[in-house]
């Protein structure tokens, strides 16, 4: 048993420990010291939380953490990093749930009805609240997890009216939130229960109007929201801790989508209510040009008579798993003395870094991989830059015609390179639905197929000639 | 107003001074033309194509010079042809003032008003009547022409089925009309370029052109006022020397076209940059006719060294094209002048004063110099745009700070509502909540780009610590509905808490260096 001053120390360091563990993850070289950190803060805080006075029922929390790490190591083991978004957006919905769970409790808790006047309402407007954060982040991120995982259609879902519908949804809820806070006793809870049943039909409209490449927003925002969460439920315990660690989340997910949306080009809300349906007017400029496509073993010809490659991938490369094959090449032409690197862009892929992490699992060394900033002066001297299924992070629209619907998206200025090869299952559009006229270059040649494939064939070639 | 265009009596002169287009634009400026019979020959233009354009044609010279009011021609009068000329007659032509000053006073002595085409200043308005430009383009393409012609390669690489050609290495020395011309041809052939020159400002125009620009590491500008670049210090030639040397073991084709207004063109290239040459390599000398820029060029002669290395002194006129360009020079400098009907010359114009080497009898040359100095007008503009970022940086930091103001004062108004109705322990935590705010947000932006998806599965697990909510709340028994709700969310918390810190480890794990 310890004291509630001592609990309060441990609790204060290990926020400092949360701290020091996110602070770690600017650079590759500290970021494994991080997350020790954040493993030595998470076990001090939930020891001095067990052995603290009042707790009771021992056994049951021995079995619940017995059986939820037995789970969390085996999925966190088998699960590949392709799957990486799915993972991380379930764990978001987890988080959501337990602030629910915590909400009610803690509604329901006896102690409750002994607090009077102005702390009884604010700890109900807090009880409210959480739950209310809680149950969003808890279906928004079940049905993220389903669009990744493929199991809903990615396109998104958008009905007339459904801005209305929903602040009408709001409304209703702070109209219940008054209710609530009126209620006597456990009484209220019939209101709380409605309110949940809304907040979680709210969380899954919002992600179900968002399409494919979006989600890096979309899972950072949720991240943002389980963050908050937390903190929602520190503030109904009146747990420092978890007030600190929640805003800590909660900020680190804001600014993850922040950097999203700029690397889009796009408005956090114009992302969040869906669809590329602000399209400037005007009519697209026309393309001028003609798509030409080559074969496996020119690609390899040109690979062989260049001096500098970079390498630009896309979600495209996530699905084929090309990775593996890519790192096998990049090996070989790094090894007759070429300079590879690859060109990341801020959204390719359905995760913030998701590439970086797809790249590191195939053993790329991270210092061949550039950011988009670090690169897009590089292309003017590099011979030939492979663009492995990437369409709208590439797209020269976005840099020179006003109409584009993607103009001022930042992107990876690939059109510089002396030559172009686009590898790509078919002439289909990207996420934006917008043509991209890289394909008509001069300079640019179409190398269709699947891109573990393609990469294979040309590997194959390389090696022969 | 009579246009005459005699034939051109130098033998190796190929071009004429206006062809049957040209003469057809002159028509209607509003001249008469006459041509003599023959003119256009080894420019293969007709007497035809002449007349059907509108031209008169003249059996011999004495007629055309006589009738004549303006008399068009490429290469200085001979002396043939001096006493053919009449007072007050105007002459356009090449007439190298400075080294010609004898011919000078003998058109003066005759009252020829005689302009000389190549001493038209470079200034921007006189550009389309430049013919030292229009002729130094034609021959920047007709060296890598010739160079093509004695190489015994490809200039561009290929990939073909029967295997692999790597491309040619061309160095062009001197980035003026004449070099950037070289390099647009060669480039558009294929070749890899390379371009040296002594003026920095050059760079980006070679650069432009898709040659890469070659530079010694001695800070000094060749540029002058002129246009031209000066003959340079020592160390520099050094320097240069050395750069050549290096360069011409690895080119295969060199196009020489350094010339200075006035002097022997400069000696770049030495026996000794010949000598490292590979056997099969090309020098085109563009500077052959005021000495060569290459000691072993001989003008007008095409000839192989002992080690194999073709050198060219001698270059093709491209006498249609040349003729037609040189006569859209002429064409433009009559329309300047007041075309047919107000020709008129004018000793206050710019271009006219300098270009006008004899006039009324007198000898006009050397001119008053004209100095363009584009650089000091970058100067003077960059400096008034540091003065505009300047005052704008000043303004928007005021207009910051008033916003900020504005917005803290909100901020403020906002807390102290707050309090109002809070209790004190709320306050408390309140303050830690946005404590906590601000330095995860100072935190998270220094994280690395790359690492945002360790991020995220990171950030997931802490979240878990919403664990505590469940600890806290865990009654013994199960029977009562708190004890199953809480452990159920420690359930769930933890799975994160776990599933967070291995798979963020397993990612960390894999990058390496």
């Amino acid at each position: 048993m310890i004291s509630a001053p001592i609990q309060i120390a441990s609790y204060l360091l290990a926020s400092i420990l949360f701290i020091l563990s996110l602070g770690g993850l600017s650079s590759q070289e500290s970021a494994k010291r991080g997350v020790l950190y954040g493993m030595i803060g998470m076990a001090i805080a939930i020891l001095s939380t067990v052995l603290g006075e009042s707790i009771e029922g021992h056994a049951y929390i021995l079995i619940a953490i017995a059986i939820a790490s037995v789970i969390g190591i085996f999925v966190a083991r088998k699960v590949e990093m392709t799957s990486m978004p799915q993972l991380v957006a379930i764990l978001h919905s987890f988080v959501g749930l337990a602030a629910v769970l915590v909400g009610y409790g803690s509604y329901i808790d006896p102690a409750t009805a002994e607090i009077q006047g102005a702390e009884h309402t604010i700890h109900l407007v807090e009880v409210f609240i959480g739950v209310f954060i809680g149950a969003i982040t808890f279906t928004g991120s079940i049905i993220a997890w389903g669009k990744l995982e493929g199991k809903i259609r990615s396109k998104p879902l958008i009905y007339p009216g459904r801005h209305i519908v929903n602040i009408v949804l709001v409304i209703i809820s702070i109209f219940l939130c008054v209710l609530f806070c009126q209620a006597p006793g456990t009484d209220g809870l019939i209101y709380l229960i409605i309110m949940t049943a809304i907040s979680s039909f709210i969380g899954i409209m919002l992600v179900m109007a968002i399409g494919g490449a979006d989600m890096p927003v979309v899972v950072s925002m949720l991240n943002s929201y389980s963050g908050w969460a937390a903190a929602a439920a520190g503030f109904m315990l009146g747990n420092d801790l978890l007030i600190i660690t929640g805003a800590l989340v909660g900020s680190s997910g804001a600014i993850l989508s922040i950097i999203m949306c700029e690397a889009m080009n796009r408005s956090f809300w114009s992302v969040i209510f869906g669809g590329f349906g602000n399209a400037p007017s005007g009519t697209a400029k026309a393309i001028e040009g003609e798509v030409t496509d080559v074969d496996h073993g020119h690609v390899a010809d040109l690979l062989d008579a260049a001096k500098k490659v970079i390498i630009v991938p896309g979600y495209g490369m996530a699905v084929a798993k090309a990775q593996f094959p890519i790192r096998e090449m990049v090996e070989y032409l790094r090894k007759e003395g070429k300079e590879v690197e690859f060109g990341i862009h801020p959204v390719a892929g359905r995760l913030p870094g998701h590439m970086n992490v797809l790249l590191a699992e195939a053993n790329v060394p991270y210092d061949i991989v550039q950011e988009m900033d670090e690169i897009n002066g590089d292309f003017d001297s590099t011979d030939i830059v492979l663009v492995i299924g990437a369409n709208d992070i590439v797209n020269p629209g976005a840099e020179d015609d006003p109409a584009s619907p993607i103009y001022g998206m930042p992107v990876l200025k690939v059109w510089n390179a002396k030559d172009v090869i686009v590898m790509k299952r078919s002439m289909a559009t990207g996420y934006a639905g917008v043509q991209n006229p890289l394909f008509f270059n001069e300079n640019t040649n179409m190398l269709y197929g699947d891109a573990k494939d393609s990469v294979t064939k040309i590997q194959q070639a390389l090696v022969i000639s | 107003m009579n246009v005459g265009i005699p034939i051109e009596i130098v033998d190796s002169e190929q071009r004429v001074a206006a062809t049957p287009k040209n003469v057809q634009r002159l028509i209607k400026q509003g001249f008469q033309v006459l041509v003599q019979a023959g003119a256009g020959i080894k420019a293969n233009y007709s007497d035809t194509e002449y007349q059907e354009a509108g031209a008169e044609i003249l059996k011999d010279s004495a007629s055309l010079y006589s009738k004549a009011d303006i008399v068009l021609k490429v290469q200085p009068f001979q002396n043939e042809e001096i006493p053919l000329l009449r007072k007050e007659q105007v002459s356009l032509s090449y007439l190298y003032p400075a080294q010609n000053l004898e011919l000078l006073e003998s058109l003066a002595k005759q009252g020829v008003n005689a302009i000389a085409m190549d001493a038209i200043p470079r200034i921007s308005r006189a550009q389309k009547m430049d013919v030292l430009s229009s002729m130094a383009n034609i021959a920047g393409y007709r060296s890598v022409i010739e160079a093509a012609n004695h190489f015994g390669r490809f200039l561009n690489g290929q990939i073909t089925a029967a295997g692999k050609v790597n491309p040619a290495k061309v160095l062009v020395i001197g980035a003026g009309v004449a070099g950037l011309a070289a390099i647009g041809t060669a480039r558009s052939l294929g070749a890899i370029v390379r371009a040296f020159d002594t003026r920095a400002e050059v760079a980006e125009q070679i650069e432009s052109m898709g040659a890469e620009f070659l530079t010694v590491d001695i800070e000094e500008d060749g540029s002058t006022d002129s246009g031209y670049s000066k003959v340079m210090s020592p160390a520099f030639i050094e320097a240069e020397m050395a750069l050549f040397l290096e360069q011409a073991k690895d080119v295969d084709i060199i196009i020489t076209t350094a010339q200075i207004p006035g002097r022997n063109a400069p000696k770049l290239v030495l026996d000794y940059h010949v000598a490292a040459m590979k056997p099969g390599s090309v020098i085109v000398d563009l500077a052959s006719s005021s000495g060569g820029n290459c000691v072993l060029t001989k003008h007008n002669e095409i000839y192989k060294t002992d080690n194999g290395v073709t050198i060219i002194g001698k270059l093709d006129q491209l006498p249609s094209q040349a003729s037609q360009l040189y006569g859209n020079n002429l064409c433009h400098l009559l329309d300047d002048m007041g075309k047919g009907e107000d020709f008129a010359i004018n000793m206050d114009d710019d271009v006219v004063k300098r270009a006008m080497v004899t006039h009324d009898g007198k000898v006009n040359w050397p001119p008053e110099p004209l100095p363009v100095s584009p650089t000091k007008k970058k100067v003077q503009l960059s400096e008034k745009e540091t003065i505009d970022t300047a005052e704008t940086k000043v303004e928007s930091a005021a207009s910051k700070t008033t916003r900020m103001l504005i917005t803290l004062a909100i901020i403020a108004g906002l807390l102290y509502f707050l309090a109002l109705f809070a209790p004190p322990e709320f306050m408390a935590h309140f303050t830690v909540f946005v404590l906590a705010v601000f330095v995860g947000w100072q935190v998270i932006w220094n994280v690395s780009h790359s690492l945002h998806t360790p991020l995220m599965a990171v950030t997931n697990a802490i979240s878990g610590i919403i664990i505590i909510g469940g600890l806290l709340q865990v009654k013994s028994g199960l029977s009562n509905p708190m004890s199953i709700l809480a452990s159920i969310a420690i359930l769930v918390a933890c799975i994160n808490i776990v599933g967070g810190f291995v798979v963020t480890r397993r990612m960390l794990n894999m990058f390496r260096k």
